[in-house]
């Protein structure tokens, strides 16, 4: 009953040890690669006809394509097209390991922070790294928003460095959070159906009530984790869009 | 007091904080509502804004939550 245990991570095939770390094939690497079949399956597979009329899964890679296309252009411009296989990957990614993450007895992969703290530190590291090759030191440029007084520049100077440093706590937290609270939201109410069944059949009849509960949470946490994909990627193509335009 | 008492007690303090939160992504959501009533020509344009607005608020209210799980499971 303990709403935790569904985000153990259990070694299926261990490989040695390094440095008194084990080196393992865990579940949470299965539903990785699971998650890429899916999607190689869905860009790669779905595509290989080239059919001027799409048909169905053809629709689906075109318009999840079309989608990820369309937010980076309407926020990064058409210079930032240069990131879209970035951003695409990083849409598709998330998108799938969340919602595989939904169906039952699967693990959720971004569950675990420091998965979307390697996701969230690589954009955050692209966004210096990218800032500082294309406009040396006028990318500090982004710190110093113009049309401010000179006597609060300091202090507005101050917490625009300190929110850009917090980007990859929020960008990482958020989406690990958001799929960390759900599942154990819906395991708290499974637990309710599992208790209540136990109790008779009144119990039973009062069962009814948690389980209702769980699938509507289930078509809510379908709604999050599509939503949270588009959040990473909405704020990834944000953050690009201060690398490439770092005046305000 | 009992240190496992006032761990879940602040546990429970933290979480008033994701009542901030609720009362931001509200007011976010509440107010696209009501200027795409007005003008729902333009209301397609501003989604993205909307997801980031919800975005930003929401992550403060996620703070607290983390801070409230971190007492219950990790301290």
């Amino acid at each position: 009953m303990d709403p935790i245990h569904q985000f153990q991570i259990k070694n299926l095939l261990t490989f040695g040890h390094i440095g008194g770390h084990e080196i393992a094939f865990t579940n949470s690497a299965l539903f990785m690669l699971i998650a890429l079949a899916v999607i190689a399956a869905l860009t790669i597979g779905a595509t290989a006809s080239r059919a001027l009329v799409p048909g169905r899964m053809q629709s689906v890679a075109e318009m999840s394509y079309e989608f990820v296309a369309d937010t980076l252009r309407s926020t990064a411009g058409s210079e930032g097209m240069k990131f879209f296989p970035l951003v695409f990957s990083l849409f598709m990614f998330i998108l799938a390991v969340n919602v595989i993450g939904i169906i039952p007895y699967t693990f959720t992969v971004t569950s675990h922070i420091i998965i979307t703290v390697s996701l969230a530190l690589l954009v955050f590291l692209t966004v210096i790294v990218y800032g500082f090759y294309k406009h040396g030191l006028h990318f500090f440029k982004l710190f110093v928003p113009s049309g401010i007084p000179i006597y609060i520049l300091p202090l507005v100077t101050f917490i625009e460095v300190l929110s850009f440093l917090s980007r990859p706590v929020s960008h990482s937290v958020r989406l690990f959070a958001n799929m960390l609270a759900g599942h154990i939201t819906l395991k708290v109410f499974g637990g309710f159906v599992v208790m209540l069944g136990g109790l008779g059949f009144l119990g039973s009849l009062g069962a009814i009530l948690p389980l209702g509960m769980t699938v509507a949470l289930t078509a809510l946490e379908l709604l999050v984790a599509f939503l949270q994909a588009y959040v990473f990627a909405i704020l990834t193509c944000i953050y690009l869009n201060d690398a490439i335009h770092p005046g305000h | 007091m009992d240190p496992v008492a006032a761990k879940y007690i602040g546990a429970g303090i933290a979480c008033i904080g994701m009542g901030g939160a609720g009362v931001g992504v509200g007011t976010i959501f509440g107010h696209y509502l009501a200027a795409a009533l007005r003008n729902p020509s333009a209301a397609q344009g501003q989604f993205g804004n909307l997801i980031f607005g919800f975005a930003v608020t929401e992550a403060l209210g996620i703070f607290s939550l983390l801070i409230a799980l971190l007492l219950l499971f990790a301290l």
